[in-house]
């Protein structure tokens, strides 16, 4: 009797470890991220920790990825090359993550490469240089925009509109001349002569000598590619000097912060823009346009702030990683081959399709040429 | 008849960014002639001025109002800086003294940071941004206010420095410390003194510019090294050489980035102290200095 007592017990208790067991201890799935966010390119890095921190709670409120909760280990590159690859290994090593999403920018993703390509350790990174995915490398997809895509935009523009004499006026930084190369590369293409090349630096105050050198020379229109504060004041100068062809800016302005900078100076500017930035304007008929409007808000309530475009590359990096885990589970491997298999996408920087050939995923309709009228972003036809 | 058109604007605009350096490099003399420090927190001063007039004029404070607290906060932070920083080290060298600065200027710079945020900030002109045409090239009505600012300002403090009991003291100050004291000048006074006038002014330079610049806690850093350049080119003193050694390095800047290139800006800036300090270090204007023994 005493035997059979100790027999139940035991048996209930072996009952209790297997129903109990998965619930409690299915381990989360671990998804790495490295932001910039302190330094120079905090403006990216922010706005990326506080989107991917706000899609894995909303994942895990909503029950997991396929019941299991997400566990995000967020590492601060402050934008510096040495201190990216330390945390990439740290994440790989010590946190043992499935995955790992950003870094931020460019020189930060190069360094970090060749550590997952090694480790075997899906990458999506939310820097928007070429080289990141040209040539194709295995494990490292990225979200945020090619330059060239921008750069395709405004010249489609200008072709259409008769436009063939430009003038670039660029940042001296990684943004600035990136831009800049694509800027020159392109422009015969379509029909462009570039006839005045000048560079700015990142913290100066004024640029009426590149401008006032600029007027010389008979341009049609002017590209400057930076990003805050640079940008504002090249609009300010341009008002100044009474400068009247038309102003072009890069992608790395679109926010309303450009505006509030730049003030009267910004009406009539036009630059190319994810949607993100116009969602409210866009036809219902769009695609992206219900996630756009949902993360906006979303990122309002949460933080404060309106979500921008540099959110979004990390909400879109959670996102595909959520696709590709529901379908394939939390292998690295297997994270891999789901990712390049995703078509079709709606994310917040455009239409995702990945392909064996092509891990950037996007095309030049990822971006909308939006004007200031009025102190406010509109659609361009 | 057009190329002349372009070099008048470059030298509008280089005078204009020209009057700028002048009134921040005039708040390094000013300490410098009293103290012998040069102070490299000047900069932040001149960022205090800004983004503190941001911040009352946010509040809701009219412009005047949000000046005058403005300048009052960076002259504040001038006065806290020289109590806890400077005055109680007995004996230091001045390059004790100038590392204290760069420290202070980092701190400075960093309490800017927690409190406005990283981000860059605007203030409205103080009166419109309708350009002003001369001849062919323009220049902003903001660019009036600047050079007017910077004129009074020079005008006022030469009478001070020349005139008054206290601006001579100063003077004695810097020439011999141990002498002033002696014939009963009170040094520290005095040291205090120069902290208050140069913030004062780094800040109200800072207060006029950022209209034109826009503000964020970073800006003093270069503008303050910009600054320097011009105290040096001008021999550090306290009047027209540092307005001078002002102009020149603006307008050489931008003549410099029309017809060489932009991307030796700052370049020449530095390179232009660099031979100031090997040639002629007592500055381009200052006769030589003859000690009495």
């Amino acid at each position: 009797m005493k035997k059979s007592i100790f027999l139940c017990l035991f048996m209930l208790a072996v009952m209790m470890v297997l129903t109990a067991g998965p619930a409690v201890a299915a381990p989360p799935v671990k998804i790495g991220a490295l932001f910039s966010v302190t330094g120079p390119a905090s403006f990216l890095g922010e706005p990326e920790r506080n989107t991917a921190q706000m899609v894995a709670d909303d994942i895990n409120r909503s029950g997991g990825i396929n019941g299991r909760k997400v566990q995000l280990i967020v590492y601060d590159t402050q934008g510096d090359a040495t201190k990216a690859v330390q945390a990439a290994n740290r994440l790989i090593k010590d946190d043992k993550v499935s995955a790992i999403i950003g870094p931020s920018i460019t020189g930060d993703t190069m360094a970090v490469i060749p550590v997952v390509e090694k480790a075997g350790i899906p990458l999506i990174s939310c820097a928007a240089g070429i080289k990141i995915t040209e040539p194709v490398k295995k494990w490292v997809f990225k979200t945020a925009q090619n330059d060239s895509l921008a750069v395709s935009r405004i010249y489609e523009y200008m072709q259409k509109n008769r436009i063939n004499k430009v003038a670039l006026l660029t940042v001296s930084d990684s943004f600035g001349s990136s831009g800049r190369e694509q800027l020159v590369m392109q422009a015969k293409a379509f029909g462009i002569q570039i006839i005045s090349n000048e560079t700015y630096g990142p913290k100066d105050t004024d640029m009426t000598a590149q401008l006032t050198k600029i007027r010389g020379t008979g341009a049609q229109a002017i590209i400057c590619w930076g990003t805050n504060p640079g940008p504002a004041v090249v609009a300010r100068n341009t008002r100044q000097l009474g400068l009247k062809i038309p102003l072009f800016m890069s992608h790395g302005v679109s926010s309303r912060k450009f505006i509030e900078l730049a003030g009267n100076a910004a009406e009539g500017i036009s630059l190319p823009s994810g949607r993100v930035l116009v969602a409210n304007l866009l036809p219902s008929s769009d695609r992206q346009k219900k996630n756009l409007l949902k993360y906006k808000r979303d990122y309002m309530k949460r933080f404060g702030t309106e979500g921008d475009h540099f959110g979004g590359h990390a909400w879109d990096a959670m996102m595909l990683l959520k696709t590709a885990i529901e379908k394939g589970g939390d292998s690295p491997a297997a994270i891999r081959s789901q990712l390049e298999g995703i078509r079709n996408f709606s994310g917040i920087g455009g239409i995702f399709s990945f392909s064996p050939q092509d891990h950037a995923g996007l095309t030049k309709d990822a971006f909308v040429l939006v004007q200031v009228k009025k102190k406010n972003w509109v659609l361009m036809k | 008849m057009e190329a002349f058109g372009e070099i008048f604007q470059y030298i509008l605009s280089g005078f204009s960014t020209g009057a700028i350096y002048a009134l921040i490099g005039f708040g390094f003399a000013v300490i410098y002639n009293s103290t012998g420090i040069i102070n490299f927190a000047q900069g932040e001063f001149v960022m205090l001025g800004g983004l503190a007039t941001i911040f009352f004029i946010n509040m809701n404070f009219p412009l005047p109002v949000s000046v005058i607290f403005a300048i009052a906060t960076a002259t504040l932070t001038g006065v806290v800086f020289e109590r806890l920083a400077i005055r109680p080290l007995k004996n230091a060298t001045p390059l004790n003294l100038v590392l204290i600065t760069i420290g202070a200027s980092i701190l400075i710079r960093g309490g800017a940071m927690l409190m406005w945020g990283k981000d860059t900030h605007v203030l409205p002109s103080f009166s419109g941004s309708d350009p002003i045409y001369i001849a062919d090239a323009t220049i902003l009505p903001q660019h009036l206010w600047i050079f007017s600012i910077t004129v009074l300002i020079i005008a006022a403090s030469r009478m001070f420095f020349n005139r008054s009991i206290t601006g001579k003291a100063m003077r004695a100050c810097a020439y011999n410390r141990e002498a002033a004291g002696l014939v009963g000048i009170d040094v520290k006074k005095m040291v205090l003194f120069s902290f208050i006038i140069s913030s004062a002014i780094g800040s109200l330079a800072g207060i006029i510019i950022a209209p034109l610049t826009m503000s964020s806690y970073d800006v003093g850093v270069m503008l303050g090294l910009k600054g320097f350049c011009a105290a040096i080119i001008g021999g550090m003193s306290n009047g027209a050489g540092t307005v001078i050694g002002g102009l020149l390095l603006g307008i050489l800047e931008s003549l410099g980035a029309g017809f060489i290139s932009a991307s030796y800006k700052d370049a020449i800036a530095f390179i232009i102290l660099l031979l100031i300090l090997f040639f002629r270090p007592e500055g381009i204007f200052r006769k030589d200095e003859t000690e009495r023994v």
